[in-house]
């Protein structure tokens, strides 16, 4: 008896595919569009100083980052100078250098199971402390600079790659590794051109999250001790009650995070793509 | 047979790693390389841990964070599971709020802080507000993907049976997709751990872990006490994780699939 897993769905014939194509498009942005919509109208409706109208946020966030300032040699607009390339740094810097540690002892952990058995409890442990708490130890440690606000993202999104790359590089077919040795490949040769690769789907998959929370990290450490940032930015505009540059903030701060996670899963996609297809 | 003695050693080489790594802090401490004021000796902050646990002042904010999560987190269900289930058995809902949900998804949570304290000012409606605002994605995104994977020859042969559809529904597609939205939730735990002592940092008012923390080191305390309360928020989400994952294993015992070994 067949199974019925995919009910056939009515659909318009190939030659009309760019219709559907932009039929698709325009669900899935007109609602968001809507909403923006939406929003304006109530907020003008409302007159709540909290919400201003789209159509002013939209304006402050064209003035701040779009519009060359007179003043910087580039002419790039001031606030992409002191709030965007600061927060973006830090957060490059950190992320690459927290996947970079976790993937590097990731595999030297992941290949040496009794390593890892020592480690364990304490890899465990340090992971379950929430970011958060840690901050002010930093901020003692390190005072309101650059380097505690990197160090930060690092400890933070440190965990969810080196468990990740640990659990992918021990999953690895032992089968796989002890060919590579038959055909005489060096341990380097093989933990590069064999395991690496065949841990990558676990490895991308931990430094998806560890993108997320590098974010959240790289936010919170800019509102509790900076001078400059987009954090620090969203949390100064509030505190100074110019509510249009605080949603703008924000706002910005979400497309960042959508297209960082698009270039990240296009990075992902092109990485794996022989791994999708030999398992497909 | 086999099973239970490599768990043994497992569990032995957990115990000594954990010794011999406090051993070293404990010796890098009292050795003076790094400066006693900045990294206490381990024993120290573990004894600090414990009389916290009796210090009132702690306690009350110690269950002030506690008691944001469980109210956030309940919230978050009701308004995530409901909306899920929508969702995920109805197609053109999910294409509609597609866009939305990955717009909203990406804004940092830290990012809305400071619309919360606008909102709310700076006790715990706030930070309920960020929890749900945080939590409701994973068990959103679980509920819509366990409704959306039940085995369609379950809902039509309890179709076949005569059953209405809000029937299958409770009958057939709630308990089926019950796993995934506890994994949901247990996802959605950790993180409003993580939001509550966010948002308490960032305010430094009223009571909570975060702000206990925050009032330590600006009055100039010992650092141990820090280093202590950061250790107790620590073990706080641990036993979170451990309730739930027990829990798990009693709700989902007739689970083939349980989720016994993630992580």
């Amino acid at each position: 008896m067949t199974t019925i897993v995919n009910k056939p769905v009515a659909q318009s014939p190939a030659r009309f595919a760019p219709m559907r194509h932009v039929g698709n498009f325009f669900t899935n942005w007109g609602v968001l569009a809507g909403l923006v919509i939406v929003w304006e109208i109530i907020a003008r409706v409302i007159e709540s100083v909290y919400f201003p109208p789209m159509s002013q946020i939209f304006q402050a966030l064209f003035e701040n980052y779009l519009t060359p300032s007179a003043t910087n040699v580039l002419f790039m607009p001031d606030a992409v100078g002191e709030q965007l390339i600061p927060s973006l740094g830090r957060l490059a810097i950190g992320y690459g250098v927290a996947v970079g540690i976790a993937v590097l002892l990731g595999v030297f952990i992941g290949l040496a199971p009794k390593v890892e058995d020592y480690l364990d409890p304490v890899l465990q442990f340090l992971r379950a402390i929430p970011p958060p708490a840690v901050i002010p130890i930093f901020l003692i440690f390190l005072g309101i600079g650059d380097s505690m606000k990197i160090l930060m993202i690092v400890f933070a999104a440190i965990w969810p790659v080196l468990i990740n790359t640990i659990d992918g590089v021990r999953q690895v077919p032992q089968q796989l590794i002890e060919t590579a040795h038959v055909y005489g490949a060096s341990g380097r040769r093989r933990a590069v051109e064999v395991i690496l690769p065949a841990a990558a789907p676990r490895i991308f998959a931990g430094m998806r999250i560890a993108l997320s929370i590098a974010i959240v990290v790289m936010v919170l450490s800019e509102m509790v001790a900076a001078t400059n940032g987009l954090g620090y930015s969203i949390l100064f505009a509030q505190r100074t009650f110019r509510m249009t540059d605080m949603w703008a903030g924000i706002i910005l701060l979400g497309t960042i995070g959508y297209l960082l996670n698009l270039a990240l899963s296009l990075v992902e996609n092109r990485v794996l793509a022989w791994h999708r297809n030999s398992k497909a | 047979m086999r099973l239970q003695q490599r768990q043994r050693e497992r569990l032995i080489r957990g115990l000594i790693g954990i010794a011999l790594i406090s051993a070293v802090m404990e010796l890098v401490a009292r050795s003076g390389m790094v400066s006693g004021a900045y990294l206490p000796p381990l024993s120290s902050i573990l004894s600090t841990a414990g009389a916290l646990f009796v210090d009132p002042v702690f306690l009350e904010d110690l269950t002030a964070t506690i008691l944001a999560m469980g109210v956030g987190l309940v919230i978050s269900t009701l308004v995530a599971v409901p909306a899920g289930i929508l969702l995920g058995s109805n197609e053109t809902a999910f294409r509609l709020t597609r866009s939305l949900v990955e717009f909203l998804r990406p804004i940092p949570t830290s990012a809305i802080i400071p619309v919360a304290i606008l909102l709310f000012g700076q006790q715990l409606g706030m930070k309920v507000f960020l929890i749900c605002f945080a939590a409701i994605w994973p068990i959103l995104f679980n509920t819509i993907y366990g409704v959306h994977d039940v085995d369609p020859t379950m809902k039509d042969t309890a179709r076949s049976f005569g059953y209405r559809r809000l029937r299958i529904l409770t009958r057939v597609v709630l308990p089926a997709a019950s796993p995934y939205i506890y994994g949901g939730i247990r996802i959605a735990g950790a993180i409003s751990l993580i939001v509550a002592v966010s948002a308490e940092i960032i305010t430094a008012a009223g009571k909570g872990i975060g702000t206990f923390i925050m009032r330590v080191s600006q009055t100039g305390g010992e650092y141990q006490v820090i280093y202590a309360a950061a250790i107790i928020a620590g073990l706080l989400g641990w036993l979170l994780n451990w309730v739930l994952v027990r829990g798990e294993i009693k709700l989902f015992r007739w689970n083939p699939n349980l989720a016994g070994g993630s992580r």
